[in-house]
């Protein structure tokens, strides 16, 4: 039976690499008595993959986890079950079970929400009007050129594809650390073959306002993470059903 | 939330930032404000390393336990932190409440190997409190070092207001009471460090006096204030129901060294290896009940998560019941998924037949420790494996389908010959000759055998505290017979050998067997810039060189100075259970290349039989 698990990452945890979060699930599954299934070999793993592997200092409120189990509790059970193990700044949010023909997150993800907020003072931010409009002119470009370097190479892209939305918002995290913080919103392409981080944007709207960016100067926080169905930008949540009774 | 001590800025650019925020899975959280003490537990290395330490698992688990105690934890900040921490001028902060250990009201530092004091002098400067005990205030953690280089707590006195000597399960708690006692009372700082040298285990440097003699050697320690014991002796746990065990123990986000639950399944070792340090400090062996060892091992897999188990002792083979504690693991755990890593148990067809079961035989390798390559030699160290026990062992390895062997030997073992350092890659070779011996069809390609020697430092309260070590060019020598002597074997291709850097060793021997006067050049060699030698990429001899030549220390007196029989010895006034006369016996016994019979087969009469317990009373109602 396959499970998407939706989880946040908040405070500390977000000093926790991708890897190391694996490996904390792993144990936490045990922990909370998840029923998981294992691959089969002689080094037997918990068969488990995510959707979008966050970035280190990027907190998220839009995280995926597909699992497969032998049995279940309900959802609320689960739910319950894990949080009760989890540590502070990681949070169950969904438990649900997938068709059984359903693909793997992985291979799905399309779209990601983020918000993008300034650690300290950030004279953007001084008139939010005015940063509306300038933000208007940046996406009425024809084309946003921006260079995008690899390990390997440098190459041309141009993003204006790929924002489907950049606007100015408020932002208001589930753990108290910041309440109607004047934030970026940026809703961009995500996935295995183009993956546009929202830095990458803020950066060239600042290229283009003559403005200084520091990366340092803002934390990013993943709000949700979509996959593309007949069309539609769904969440991947949406893609599961709620588990009544243990099965 | 929780506020870090470190910012983004910092967290995001230095290696590993879950080094230094705390918050793992069972880690302890209380509000400082609703407990009397305040206690810091640090191990002066990498937290990777340190996370890995049962020990502090131990300490941190019982401490917590007391609702007027929080116990939190400390680490090395690897050296891209350090720099930034001093040029920012951050002090040192604990991991759970990320507060500066100088707020505590105790600094604990476990001391597991000579090569961390430069360490332990960095967490002192990284956390603001002065070096010296003796130019601390009022305001100061009381700093209290412990593990086995307390043994010998000499060449680091200076940097201690106490050490605890022995088992931590023992002292601790009226320790704690003694404290809050004093406290309440307003007691001056030198009042309560004098009313903590009565209790028993407690060493309190400051408060002994040492004078010598004109070649250096100690002519007396003395206690300078009435009432505290001239002698200290060890504490320890002999109800072993009593030994503590971490329940829920601290499980990191990355990787530690060890990464897996550790069951301690005894204390103390029967073997009486005489160049071992641990087998003569712990005695005597103390086997836990194996019962009360299956029910922990649930619980500590259940409370952690751990997909891997291993035992831990000085010698799992010589624990009574390995079998039945073993094939319980495996009948419980093996189906969930759960790794069990066994200790390296003597080679026998009991540990193959458990080998094979728990692992993949062709990447595993079999390992033994003679220890010394001729028989000779092993006499003298009083290592009871003889050359048929490996060629036996490897044999039936071969035939069940291993081809991995590992070696491990040391050289400037006392009395050492051409022969004997000889004996080492003659040993690997009939090893190998054992090897190809099986059938070409039945075997799988080649044999793999890796010969490792490390250097001989002769120890505190061990039969070989006596001697002199080698030089390091001696070291290097022995190190080139044996890589010649494998280059003219017939099996060399099947064989590779390792050996060890001299210079740490002989630091090594400097610091084990040192006295106060150590103390400077260690604060010198800080100043030098030394930091993790325990790291080869840190260790710096020449910056050691200085630092001995610049406070006039003489490195040959504590290395290569035949010590007489009656010398007083830095670390004479500890009682560690195991007498003076036993060890000099032991020591007569090894020049004579005679074997002592182990614990079990026989009482060699070494003294800690006074503790009424363990291997001493088995089936001796």
């Amino acid at each position: 039976m396959k499970i998407r698990i939706k989880f946040s990452k908040h405070g500390c945890m977000k000093f926790i690499g991708h890897l190391d979060i694996m490996r904390y699930f792993q144990k936490a599954n045990i922990r909370a008595g998840i029923d998981i299934a294992y691959s089969e070999g002689f080094n037997p793993h918990q068969v488990m993959s995510f959707a979008a592997p966050l970035g280190v200092g990027i907190t998220s409120d839009g995280e995926y986890m597909d699992i497969r189990v032998n049995s279940t509790r309900s959802t609320a059970d689960s739910i319950k079950a894990l949080n009760d193990v989890m540590v502070d700044g990681m949070e169950i949010l969904e438990y649900k079970k997938l068709p059984d023909d359903s693909k793997k997150s992985m291979s799905v993800v399309a779209l990601a929400d983020y918000y993008m907020y300034p650690k300290d003072e950030d004279e953007m931010f001084t008139d939010i009007t005015v940063l509306s409009n300038k933000i208007a002119k940046f996406m009425a470009q024809p084309t946003i050129l921006v260079t995008k370097k690899t390990k390997k190479s440098e190459k041309e892209v141009d993003l204006k594809p790929h924002i489907h939305a950049f606007n100015v918002d408020f932002y208001n995290s589930r753990q108290e650390e910041c309440l109607n913080q004047c934030a970026y919103f940026l809703s961009v392409t995500t996935g295995s073959e183009v993956n546009i981080r929202p830095e990458l944007v803020v950066s060239a709207f600042y290229d283009f306002c003559n403005a200084e960016f520091k990366e340092e100067a803002f934390q990013i926080h993943r709000q949700e993470v979509y996959a593309l169905e007949n069309d539609k930008y769904i969440p991947l949540g949406s893609m599961g059903e709620n588990i009544e009774a243990a099965e | 939330m929780r506020k870090l001590a470190l910012s983004d800025d910092i967290l995001l650019k230095v290696d590993k930032p879950a080094r230094y925020i705390g918050n793992e899975v069972n880690s302890v959280k209380k509000n400082p404000a609703d407990v009397d003490i305040r206690f810091c537990m640090c191990f002066p290395d990498v937290y990777e390393i340190g996370m890995s330490h049962l020990g502090i698992q131990i300490l941190y688990d019982m401490f917590n336990k007391r609702p007027d105690v929080y116990c939190e934890r400390v680490y090395s900040p690897w050296p891209d932190l350090s720099v930034i921490m001093k040029e920012k001028k951050i002090p040192l902060f604990a991991l759970e409440t990320q507060d500066p250990i100088r707020d505590f009201d105790f600094l604990g530092i476990t001391i597991q190997y000579e090569m961390c004091y430069t360490n332990i002098i960095q967490v002192l400067d990284l956390s603001g409190i002065p070096l010296l005990a003796t130019e601390r205030t009022e305001e100061d953690p009381l700093v209290i070092g412990g593990g086995p280089c307390t043994y010998n707590p000499e060449p680091i006195a200076d940097f201690f207001d106490l050490f605890y000597i022995g088992e931590g399960e023992v002292v601790y708690d009226d320790l704690f009471d003694l404290y809050k006692e004093c406290k309440k009372n307003g007691l001056s700082r030198h009042e309560i460090l004098v009313k903590m040298a009565a209790l028993p285990g407690i060493y309190v440097p400051q408060l002994y006096d040492v004078t010598y003699n004109e070649d250096g050697t100690i002519a007396s320690f003395t206690p300078n204030v009435e009432g505290i014991p001239s002698r200290i002796e060890k504490a320890i746990v002999m109800d072993t129901s009593k030994i503590g065990y971490p329940a829920h123990p601290v499980v990191p986000f990355i990787k530690a060294t060890q990464d897996r639950v550790v069951l301690e399944i005894q204390r103390g070792c029967i073997r009486g290896c005489r160049f071992c340090q641990a087998g003569m400090l712990y005695r005597p062996t103390r086997p836990r009940d194996v019962n009360e060892l299956k029910a922990m091992a649930d619980e500590m897999l259940k409370s952690t998560g751990y997909d891997e188990i291993s035992l831990s002792s000085l010698s799992s083979s010589d624990y009574p019941d390995l079998k039945e504690l073993i094939e319980f693991l495996i009948e419980n755990y093996e189906k969930k998924g759960v790794n069990i890593s066994l200790p390296s148990l003597r080679i026998d067809a009991f540990s193959l037949d458990i080998m094979s079961k728990v692992q993949d035989i062709r990447k595993s390798s079999l390992t033994f420790a003679p220890e010394a390559g001729s028989q000779r030699m092993r006499n003298v160290i009083n290592k009871g494996l003889t050359e048929e026990n490996i060629l036996e062992g490897a044999g039936m390895a071969f035939e069940g389908g291993w081809q991995k062997v590992k070696l491990y030997f040391m050289l400037g073992l006392p009395t050492e010959t051409e022969e004997d350092i000889k004996g080492i890659p003659e040993l690997a070779e009939k090893i190998a000759r054992r090897y190809y011996e099986i059938p070409k069809d039945q075997r799988n390609g080649k044999c793999n055998i890796t010969i490792s020697t490390s250097f001989f430092v002769p120890k505190p309260f061990t039969p070989f505290q006596w001697v002199p070590m080698c030089t390091r060019e001696q070291f290097l020598e022995r190190a080139k017979l044996v890589n010649d002597t494998v280059k003219e074997q017939l099996n060399k291709k099947s064989m590779k050998y390792n050996w060890h850097h001299a210079d740490v060793t002989i630091l090594e021997g400097i610091l084990a067997r040192g006295d106060r006067k150590i103390a400077k050049a260690l604060l010198r060699a800080y100043e030098l810039g030394c930091v993790f030698d325990a790291w080869d990429e840190y260790f710096d001899v020449e910056k050691w060189n200085r630092a001995f030549r610049d406070t006039g220390i003489d490195e040959d007196f504590y290395t290569v100075r035949p010590r007489e029989k009656d010398e007083i010895f830095p670390w004479d006034f500890l009682d560690c259970g195991v007498s003076r006369e036993f060890l000099y016996r032991e020591y007569e016994r090894a020049q004579q290349e005679t074997v002592t019979p182990n614990c079990r087969m026989a009482c060699s009469g070494c003294g800690a039989l006074k503790y009424k317990g363990g291997v001493c009373v088995e089936n001796k109602n």
